[in-house]
């Protein structure tokens, strides 16, 4: 979807503010909200793209003007309302209560040595995106590409600065979970993943790009076309003039 | 547009609502919490990829490993895991400066550098680097890419997470594995910083 978190380029959000040093968890709050992602994860709210289009959906002022880990906090709210584990109408009552008794205890509970168990597992494995896959790659390193210019309505990583942009594979990963269908609800579908080169005044024109550099983008397959060679367009052009 | 942002006070109530919520249907539990929260707070962040780095500039096989597949090297060094399962290092030279960003998200990573500063996730940072690097490094970062380096930002929008192996400085030929670690900075390895100044 076309949102404001696809952030790159926008001009006028101010400057980079750079603290000399920070706690890794600011307010208390973020400290049960962080771990929420993997907690939530294993319990099937979501898989990591599904997290990621949960946030996408968030109000865009909101978006723009909250703190980070309350992104965290909407999308999974939206998917465990979504799937019936958390009832709104409950949720906000309890939120009332903690606001007026903002030192009120959590539930008592019973340690899960299963649950922590998981959370030592998980952090030295992680769970790789990687894929098997037969498919056979469409494009290989040295191509040149463009990429489509598809805007779809649901969960995609086309960042609407690369869209139309013409560039050059310089890595291709292998498969991978294909974003574009598993954070829209429609299964993993692996595709190859690429690295393409953009030149920066291939993204923003030469009158306003910085000389001497370039973005380094990951697209899937399925979001390239192989690109006409400039110099033949050019020739052709030539030819009819 | 409707919605409106929240105080503190309102995230931290919805917050502890949600998460009453959550431990009563045993999806999480108030140790778990602590644990995971500990190790991203103690045990995992940026003096783990300082590591790496500090042995790659000592060790030319491992470096070679290191450039070829950065998830296997860093396993023998028993670094791994979440939000790092394909990891890729981006090597400077005196020709190339490499930075790391996320453009649609926050996508860092974690095993090397622990979790992203606030920065790094702000609307700021995401929307100017790749758009103009070399301003946002002096401006914000104090730090100046000289002109004849190329600048190259590293859109991490897959799964892969890039990170930077920055230059080893001048004069640290004969320094031991433990002094190199201590000049690798966070921010030289997202590539906004340089390493600290060899005394």
């Amino acid at each position: 979807m076309n949102g404001v978190f696809d952030l790159a380029g926008t001009d006028g959000v101010g400057p980079v503010i750079v603290p000399e040093a920070e706690p890794v968890f600011r307010p208390e709050w973020e400290k049960a909200v962080f771990p929420m992602f993997a907690m939530c994860f294993r319990a099937g709210f979501f898989g990591v793209d599904q997290f990621r289009h949960g946030i996408e959906l968030i109000d865009p002022a909101v978006y723009l003007k909250s703190p980070y880990y309350e992104h965290w906090v909407h999308t999974v709210e939206h998917f465990g309302e979504k799937l019936g584990k958390l009832d709104p109408a409950e949720l906000d009552r309890r939120t009332e209560y903690y606001l007026a008794n903002p030192d009120a205890s959590l539930p008592e509970h019973e340690d899960d040595p299963e649950l922590l168990a998981f959370v030592e597992a998980v952090v030295p494995a992680g769970a790789s995106a990687k894929r098997e896959s037969d498919r056979v790659a469409r494009f290989k390193v040295g191509d040149n590409v463009r990429v489509d210019r598809s805007a779809p309505r649901g969960h995609t990583r086309r960042a609407r600065y690369i869209r139309g942009a013409m560039g050059e594979i310089v890595m291709a990963h292998g498969t991978f979970i294909y974003p574009d269908t598993a954070g829209n609800g429609l299964g993993e579908n692996p595709e190859h993943v690429y690295t393409v080169r953009f030149t920066n005044a291939e993204l923003w024109g030469a009158d306003h790009a910085e000389p001497n550099g370039s973005v380094y983008f990951d697209v899937w397959d399925p979001y390239l076309e192989l690109a006409t060679p400039v110099h033949t367009a050019a020739t052709t052009e030539g030819a009819h003039a | 547009m409707s919605a409106k942002v929240r105080t503190q006070e309102e995230i931290a109530a919805r917050v502890k609502a949600l998460e009453s919520m959550l431990i009563e249907q045993g999806v999480m539990t108030t140790q778990a919490i602590d644990r995971l929260v500990e190790i991203y707070e103690n045990e995992v962040g940026p003096q783990l990829g300082a590591r790496v780095v500090a042995k790659a500039w000592r060790d030319p096989d491992f470096k070679a490993r290191l450039i070829e597949d950065a998830t296997e090297a860093c396993k023998e060094l028993g670094i791994s895991g979440l939000q790092g399962e394909d990891m890729v290092v981006l090597e400077n030279t005196d020709s190339v400066h490499n930075i790391i960003v996320c453009t649609l998200c926050s996508c860092y990573p974690w095993p090397v550098l622990g979790l992203p500063p606030n920065w790094y996730k702000d609307p700021q940072y995401r929307a100017a680097i790749t758009r103009e690097p070399r301003k946002v490094l002096r401006e914000a970062f104090h730090f100046t890419v000289p002109e004849e380096v190329e600048v190259r930002v590293w859109d991490s929008s897959s799964e892969m997470r890039y990170w930077v192996l920055p230059q080893r400085p001048a004069g640290t030929e004969d320094w031991t594995e433990d002094q190199l670690v201590d000049l690798v900075t966070r921010d030289s390895m997202i590539g906004v910083g340089p390493v600290a100044a060899v005394a």
